[in-house]
């Protein structure tokens, strides 16, 4: 998605001018004028106009790569949290391994973290995650920390230029879910390097040029030492 | 402050020296608490309150709506809130602030955006200085925004009252307390809307016109430091 350079702040209620183009996410109608429902920045593309909100709950999306934590074990499901206002399932076929009923806790515990998709999701935002896909596993070892949902664009970058920065700089395996868990594993002072880092970008999302200050920082970091 | 009390001076102003239509001065700051998915911290005079809000699924299960949200708002007082010690816990008073406000903040929520879900508004008054409710509301509404709750609009609350025999806005304490009545209402400004409105005392037609008159008023201020509440998180990331 390609999106022209707009940096226009809006406020919930605020009217939106959308012209020519369709109002989509974001956006709600009253007597045919268009008003923003978050606080926000407008973004404008070719034929579509939305409303990036500063901070929303994650809410489950089909195909979308996330990262979860097992909360409940059922006779045949997992209850995983993916960091949104609703629980997500994980049924025992939708695992790579041959799960016996009522045996669950053999492979999955509570507490424990999975990097899955989400297979289906509904108007009720009920969800099934999937382990069946290439590289959607059990997160052993690492460390999980927690970004706004509305970040992880900014922390992944364009072609995801700013992951594989910091990945490279701090030679850390790094796992971005889209729901703003990300996995971090690698020699303890490298994963809280790349924790600050991760931070840093969450924190300053909203400015240009961010990479270019990041490679700057990871430059600094290594002259200290 | 017992038997004769003068609400209102000669020279026309009220006893902390504000004019008949002034409010007391608001500061509000958003992202107070680091855990909650929104937070805000207001000062209304010398009211001092926090909310949090979190939104989850809303439990136990028989109390999910499939097609919207429900919205929980709790109106808790500080022991230390008040001149003599409040008794802690929910009573008559609080449970009815509760109420009222989970229904103002209600008709803002774009409730459908949010099905089976519940937005949990936690509301802990630590200081309170008469307009607590009006108060709670409006640092409310910023909470749910820095959440990122889809919303029609942020509900502004205001007081207007009848002190002294003088239609005044934002009562102060011995105004709520000695003064002839006392009107709370929520408005959301784009529309006009009237999501709260109660009224404690009696007044003609007349002064109630003029007290809502007032309020309206009002709003547009109060609004915008909301607005600037909200801003403020964010500028420092756009000061580069």
């Amino acid at each position: 998605m390609k999106y022209l350079e707009t940096k226009e702040i809006v406020y919930p209620g605020d009217r939106i001018e959308i012209n020519d183009l369709r109002p989509r996410n974001g956006i709600y109608e009253d007597n045919s004028q268009y008003f923003s429902e978050y606080f926000g920045v407008i973004q404008k593309g070719e034929r579509f106009i939305d409303i990036a909100p500063f901070n929303s709950p994650y809410l489950p999306r089909v195909n979308d790569k996330v990262i979860g934590k097992i909360m409940d074990i059922g006779p045949t499901m997992w209850t995983v949290d993916i960091n949104s206002p609703y629980y997500s399932l994980l049924h025992i076929n939708d695992t790579p391994w041959h799960v016996n009923a009522g045996d669950l806790t053999r492979y999955l515990t509570a507490g424990d973290f999975i990097y899955v998709k989400i297979s289906v999701s509904n108007e009720i935002k009920e969800s099934w995650v999937s382990m069946r896909d290439t590289g959607m596993r059990k997160l052993e070892s690492g460390q999980v920390i927690m970004i706004k949902p509305p970040k992880v664009p900014r922390v992944i970058g364009k072609g995801g230029n700013m992951i594989s920065l910091i990945k490279t700089e701090t030679d850390t395996k790094i796992i971005v879910g889209q729901n703003g868990f990300i996995w971090i594993d690698g020699e303890p002072d490298n994963v809280n390097i790349a924790i600050n880092a991760i931070e840093m970008v969450e924190r300053e999302a909203h400015t240009i040029g961010l990479t270019d200050r990041m490679s700057e920082y990871f430059k600094k970091l290594k002259g200290g030492n | 402050m017992e038997g004769n009390v003068k609400l209102i001076t000669d020279d026309g102003l009220r006893l902390d020296g504000r004019s008949s239509n002034e409010i007391r001065p608001i500061k509000i700051q958003t992202g107070v608490i680091e855990k909650a998915d929104g937070s805000a911290y207001i000062e209304w005079g010398a009211n001092k309150i926090v909310v949090a809000v979190y939104v989850r699924e809303a439990y136990p299960k028989h109390a999910q709506n499939m097609d919207r949200a429900i919205v929980k708002a709790r109106y808790n007082m500080a022991g230390f809130s008040v001149e003599e010690r409040k008794r802690p816990g929910p009573d008559r008073r609080t449970m009815e602030i509760s109420k009222v406000i989970s229904e103002a903040l209600s008709s803002a929520i774009i409730l459908e955006k949010l099905p089976r879900a519940e937005v949990d508004v936690f509301i802990e008054v630590l200081e309170a200085d008469a307009g607590t409710r009006i108060a709670s509301i409006t640092a409310s509404s910023v909470a749910i925004a820095d959440a990122g709750v889809p919303m029609r609009d942020l509900v502004v609350g205001c007081t207007a009252g009848k002190a002294g025999g003088k239609m005044v806005l934002d009562l102060s304490k011995d105004e709520d307390n000695y003064g002839e009545a006392d009107i709370p209402m929520a408005i959301l400004p784009r529309t006009g809307k009237v999501v709260l409105l109660q009224i404690d005392g009696d007044v003609s037609p007349e002064e109630f016109d003029e007290a809502t008159l007032m309020i309206t008023n009002a709003m547009k201020d109060i609004s915008k430091i909301q607005r600037d509440a909200l801003m403020k998180k964010y500028s420092i990331q756009d000061g580069e």
